[in-house]
């Protein structure tokens, strides 16, 4: 299954995909740090901190290739089993700041989880723009047809 | 007098213009060929005008280049700036492609464990 991305707003990023688990497992991979710990890594060691609260903090530490990437945010408007609200910053970036709404729908058994992440700023998505520039001169047209197709969605 | 003069920040300007669906339209339809503005303004159900005032942004972002043959204004798409974009947006991809295959990977085992 793949993901869909759509950018509806010039500061909005919308993600959407579909996991073939009843949504009480799949809120619980999102919620719970023993959960978390196994797959938001993506395969590298990762150490958890949340305090899934209203107002609680959380903190992530990716562990790879011999350098550690740590991000945090808070908790808010917490709707079990519906959706969460998490701020994000990556702490290299601090101060930039943005804000993530997580949504669970589930039909057939199968769980679609939606995001949508706001930057607070034109500034913030520059900067995660800038830092993400590095590989740009390998995309092709390809990406490109693909990334115009999505953004029309 | 002094003149301030505001150099425009060209990611800025991109994501911007691409925030609207008649300039992604325009931008999709120039992927595949260059046209004319005359061609363009027909291919839209809005008046000329607007297709010009959309024109004008997307060029202002460096989206696109427009160039004027005797009578002919053509239009094309500027491959740089989305490049940036679509690299950018990519890596958001990638990044995510990557975090929620282990999470499937995770659920299918935990539904194995859990009958």
């Amino acid at each position: 299954m793949s993901i869909t991305v759509t950018m509806p707003t010039d500061t909005t990023l919308v993600m959407t995909r579909t996991f073939d688990a009843p949504r009480d497992l799949v809120w619980a991979a999102h919620t719970e740090a023993a959960h978390l710990r196994r797959w938001w890594g993506r395969g590298n060691p990762l150490d958890v901190e949340i305090d899934f609260v209203n107002g609680g903090k959380w903190r992530f530490v990716e562990h790879a290739d011999g350098t550690e990437h740590a991000f945090r945010g808070e908790y808010r408007d917490i709707d079990p089993p519906n959706g969460y609200t998490w701020t994000f910053e990556y702490e290299p970036m601090a101060g930039q700041i943005a804000v993530e709404r997580y949504e669970f729908t589930e039909s057939g058994g199968r769980t679609t989880v939606t995001s949508t992440t706001t930057f607070d700023s034109k500034a913030n998505r520059d900067e995660m723009a800038q830092s993400g520039m590095e590989e740009g001169a390998e995309q092709s047209y390809r990406a490109l047809d693909t990334l115009l197709a999505e953004l029309r969605g | 007098m002094p003149v301030s003069i505001t150099v425009p920040d060209p990611i800025d300007g991109v994501f911007a213009a691409l925030a609207d669906p008649t300039r992604r339209a325009i931008l999709a339809r120039l992927a595949a060929g260059e046209t004319t503005a005359g061609e363009l303004a027909g291919a839209f159900p809005i008046s000329p005008q607007a297709v010009s005032k959309h024109l004008n942004v997307l060029e202002n972002a460096g989206l696109i280049v427009r160039t004027r043959q005797a009578q002919w204004r053509r239009c094309r798409i500027a491959p740089g700036p989305l490049r940036d974009v679509a690299a950018w947006v990519g890596q958001y991809r990638q990044l995510w492609e990557e975090r929620y295959d282990a999470l499937d990977d995770y659920l299918a085992e935990q539904q194995r464990e859990k009958p």
